[in-house]
């Protein structure tokens, strides 16, 4: 039982992760971008109108080919995210609006965009059951049976994709000068700016970049956790991938590890024999521990697990 | 009477730069300026600045405050762009329009506040935005060419298979060279680990003592400033521009400096130093640039010339401002600070071992290079700093006045009188003695209750607000205007509530007080406003002044410290507020006025305090100083513990 309950808390890790990957990378440039539960239901509905744009043109629906759907869903996702990415990128950086807002915004227009069409989608008849099942699974099932195959290869191709990620941005954070260039972004935007770093660039390419990411998990979300079916729910994840980019401290291998804790506290009540109001309790947990984990780096006070210093910060080159 | 002065330097300058381009033929101009101009608004920062740095020596660029120095200097290292005048880098003109384009130029600055991340190693930090080399596929494979050729040449009558290897290893390395862009293209690197080793060898070259794998977090100021030093050195620096580098030194620190700035000198690289410590300018300089409002006046050998002529230089000529300056009436000690110690965040001594009187009736204005603890000095008295050690002591003005409410309950008000504070108005001494309260309560409403003498309060242990309510008023102008005292986004009526907000009795605040306080200031001190509800941060900077300075003296004070209440204000304005200051000493107002121009100072104040390093380093007659008197007191600094 207890091989299931983890192999499913990875599984639906994955939503978690690609969002705060995604938001990670986005704070250390000195953003706070609120509108990650957005940017997801954005990411949803553009991975699923990719899917569909694929899907209609062919045919014959049965000679689809997984690689290219997949690659055609992930593409539209990131580009649909991404868009958001940029809006946002252009109110708080070139505008220097103020970042909380503006995230908070395009949460909610991102929330009320996945709710019309998804009733839209239902009330035209479309489902996304027949795309969503190339999503599921990489391996041959013969290879998911057995412990060591069931945790670590029963997985969609989303879900590996968002660990590779989530370790190359790792790497990227601590061993390149991009990286390096980043994190100086975000900690001190003046200082970067004088050792030569273009950082309006750097902070829109993270801005585009880690919404991009996010949205994947949106994608993920219909196409692989709910198999096509179109819940409205995403937004809550959205919150906890930004609750996760605290729980891990802006690092995204310890992303990883929050994002399995995570996922196994939010489908840890279907295990238990509960009522409806422990679920909640339990569901709770997350948010909790985020909380706690706050007040403990806030009083250990070591600089490393501080957030960016100028985390929600606009950045004026000439002021005087 | 200034222009006169100007001119005489104006005739000296020509003479002096011949004599120096005729001395230094061999030597080669580093940088060039040529009429440089740079304004912020109405203020003139920068007026056609001519200036040429040489290779291979020390520039002191000195002035006062304000002169334009920094901003100068920040003209070169790319982060302003002059409104005019070219800039020669080499004898050839450039455009500098970042600090990326001052690098590519060679040009670094290491300034006052340093660029630095926190969280990063010192490797770290020197590393920051390293370009690395590019890399062209089509030149290394020419060298892997070249490599073949000579293999060939070399192996000319040997076997077969050393051929064939040589032909393998040329081609592996063709087809590996995309891949191996590609890595660099990633820029994987080793930071400190790898780097550290070529930064160290930079360090030692010039004699800098230092761990580049410490935390920048963890280390002293002079250790940060010399990571800023190292950082600019690597990234190849020709010329290195300093702002104001000994202000946050020890002198031991500023020793290794200087000795440190003599090896680059000797390496022959351009070094421009801004200070306005006079000592130090005879000690490491080649040649001085002396600025004076935002003009330069001359360049000089530092061996040709002396600390007096400097200041002189410096300070210009006296200008009378025709301020009505009336003689103190009756002056008596209003706050006493003895031997005040206040430490900064750095825990060096921000305000050092300060003692001084301030007279009710008079002005006492101080006189310092900003930053040598003027803010300190102010908000200490004030309660808004913690005072390390030293006594601030109040003579409250209350002789023959009513005792009140308003800071003692009854139990003091028993026990005072008990120690026979207290008189009635016929002479007697009150006795409180089986009293009932109602009565004594009676007794002081009425204003029966009368002090003998001045109340004498120690203010070292009070709070902000209870020194605020015995009526000692500090208006402090900020560089930034609306970080102190005022809220920007609240209006003028509001602005003026927060003093008052609290002596309401019921849960609603009153408006029509304020509203009244704010209209009076409106047209008092003319400030001009769509309306008194119009939020203070659209106000012009004068006009800000104007209602902070106006709440501070409305509230009837009895001490009013004014920190750079004209900072940027115009020439009517500043009568304004002189006007004002000198109505608060008429009403026998303890008058404190920190101000940056000295001809001010001299003609407004009755006294003059003069800080240096956080120092009293005189205190003069303000009708009988001379300016240079002043400029030299404020640039002296106390060498102790060398």
């Amino acid at each position: 039982m207890f091989i299931t309950l983890l192999s499913n808390a990875i599984r639906y890790s994955t939503v978690f992760l690609f969002g705060s990957t995604g938001e990670t990378i986005i704070e250390k440039s000195g953003h706070l971008n609120l509108g990650i539960p957005g940017i997801m239901c954005f990411g949803a509905v553009g991975g699923c109108t990719g899917a569909q744009i694929y899907m209609n043109s062919l045919t014959d629906t049965s000679q689809a080919s997984g690689f290219v759907l997949i690659l055609i869903s992930i593409l539209f996702a990131m580009i649909f995210a991404g868009a958001m990415g940029l809006l946002y990128g252009f109110f708080t950086i070139t505008l220097r609006c103020n970042q909380n807002v503006t995230g908070l915004s395009i949460t909610t227009f991102g929330t009320g965009v996945l709710s019309f069409w998804g009733k839209k989608m239902g009330s035209d008849g479309v489902t996304f059951y027949a795309p969503s099942k190339y999503f599921l699974q990489v391996f041959p099932t013969e290879w998911t049976k057995g412990w060591f195959g069931q945790i670590f290869l029963s997985y969609g191709i989303l879900v590996y994709l968002a660990i590779i990620v989530a370790v190359i941005v790792a790497i990227v954070f601590k061993k390149t000068r991009v990286g390096l260039s980043l994190n100086a972004v975000g900690e001190n935007p003046a200082t970067a700016d004088a050792a030569g770093i273009n950082v309006t660039g750097y902070k829109y390419i993270s801005c585009v970049l880690g919404a991009a990411l996010a949205g994947i998990g949106g994608l993920f979300y219909v196409m692989d956790y709910s198999q096509g079916s179109l819940e409205y729910v995403i937004d809550a994840m959205g919150w906890l991938a930004i609750a996760l980019v605290i729980f891990s401290i802006w690092r995204p291998l310890l992303g990883i590890l929050g994002s399995i804790i995570f996922g196994m506290l939010s489908i840890l009540p279907r295990y238990l024999t509960v009522t409806f109001a422990q679920i909640e309790l339990v569901n709770m947990i997350p948010y909790a521990v985020t909380v706690v984990v706050l007040i403990a780096i806030s009083i250990l006070n070591k600089k490393e697990t501080q957030p960016p210093a100028a985390l929600g910060l606009s950045y004026f080159r000439e002021e005087r | 009477m200034n222009n006169v002065q100007d001119g005489v330097f104006d005739s000296v300058l020509p003479i002096l730069t011949l004599i120096i381009t005729e001395e230094n033929v061999e030597r080669s101009v580093a940088i060039s300026l040529k009429n440089i101009t740079k304004t912020f608004g109405d203020v003139i920062a920068n007026n056609k600045v001519n200036l040429d740095i040489y290779r291979g020596e020390i520039l002191s660029v000195l002035g006062e405050n304000g002169c334009g120095k920094t901003t100068l200097m920040n003209m070169i290292a790319g982060i302003y762009f002059p409104d005019d005048g070219q800039i020669y880098v080499n004898g050839k003109e450039v455009v500098i329009r970042s600090p990326k384009d001052a690098f590519s130029h060679k040009i670094g600055m290491v300034h006052q506040h340093f660029k630095l991340v926190d969280v990063f190693t010192a490797a770290d930090n020197i590393l920051l935005g390293e370009k690395m080399p590019t890399f062209s596929i089509k030149e290394e494979a020419k060298k892997a060419e070249i490599n073949l050729e000579s293999v060939m040449i070399t192996a000319e009558g040997d076997s077969k298979k050393k051929y064939t290897k040589a032909f393998a290893k040329y081609y592996g390395k063709l087809v590996a060279l995309p891949f191996i862009k590609l890595g660099k293209a990633i820029k994987f690197n080793h930071l400190a680990r790898k780097r550290a080793d070529s930064l160290q060898k930079i360090a030692d070259k010039y004699g800098f003592e230092i761990d580049l794998k410490k935390k920048i977090y963890d280390m002293s100021v002079s250790e940060k400033q010399t990571v800023e030093i190292i950082k600019v050195l690597y990234k190849g620096a020709d010329i290195l521009i300093l702002d104001e580098p000994t202000a946050v030194l020890t002198p031991q620190e500023i020793k290794k400096l200087f000795n440190v700035l003599r090896k680059m000198r000797e390496d022959g690289k351009s070094i421009i130093i801004i200070t306005h410590k006079l000592n130090e300018v005879m000690e490491i300089s080649d040649r001085v640039a002396v600025l004076r409002k935002g003009e330069h006046i001359a360049t000089v050998r530092t061996e040709e010339t002396d600390e007096k002529q400097l200041t002189e230089m410096m300070v210009g000529k006296k200008v009378e401002l025709n301020i009505d300056r009336k003689v103190p009436v009756d002056p008596k000690p209003r706050l006493i600070i003895n031997n005040m110690t206040i430490l900064n965040k750095d825990g060096r001594k921000a305000v050092d071992d300060v003692s001084f009187v301030v007279n009710g009736g008079e002005i006492l204005g101080i006189a310092g290079i900003s930053g040598n603890g003027q803010k300190e000095l102010l908000e200490g008295i004030a309660g808004l700093q913690r005072v390390e050690s030293g006594e601030v002591i109040f003579h409250n003005p209350k002789k023959n006045k009513p005792v009140t409410f308003y800071h003692k309950d009854l139990k003091k008000i028993k026990k005072m009188a008990e120690e026979g504070f207290f008189h009635y108005p016929d002479g007697t001494k009150v006795d409180l003695k089986g009293k009932k309260k109602k009565e004594i309560v009676k007794l002081v409403n009425d204003e029966q209750i009368l002090f003998y003498e001045d109340e004498i309060i120690n203010l070292r242990h009070k709070t902000p607000r209870e020194i605020q309510e015995l009526g000692i008023k500090l208006s402090f102008v900020p560089e930034d205007r609306l970080n102190m005292g005022l809220v920007g986004n609240m209006s003028i009526v509001d602005n003026m509530m927060l003093r008052s907000y609290r002596k309401g009795k019921s849960i609603f605040v009153n408006r029509k007080r304020p509203k009244n306080l704010a209209d009076h200031i409106i047209n008092e001190l003319e400030v001009v406003t769509p309306s008194d509800q119009t939020p203070v941060r659209r106000l012009s900077g004068g006009n800000v002044q104007k209602v902070l300075v106006g709440r501070e003296i409305s509230s009837s004070p009895k001490v009013l410290m004014a920190a750079y209440p004209v900072r940027g204000l115009d020439i009517n304005s500043s009568y304004l507020i002189y006007n004002l200051l000198n109505q608060q000493k008429e009403k026998n107002v303890a008058v404190v006025y920190v101000g940056e121009d000295l001809d001010v100072l001299l003609d407004l104040c009755d006294r003059l305090l003069v800080l240096s390093g956080g120092q009293v380093s005189g205190i003069l007659d303000a009708r009988n100083a001379t300016k240079e008197e002043v400029g030299f007191l404020m640039t002296k600094h106390n060498v102790q513990g060398v």
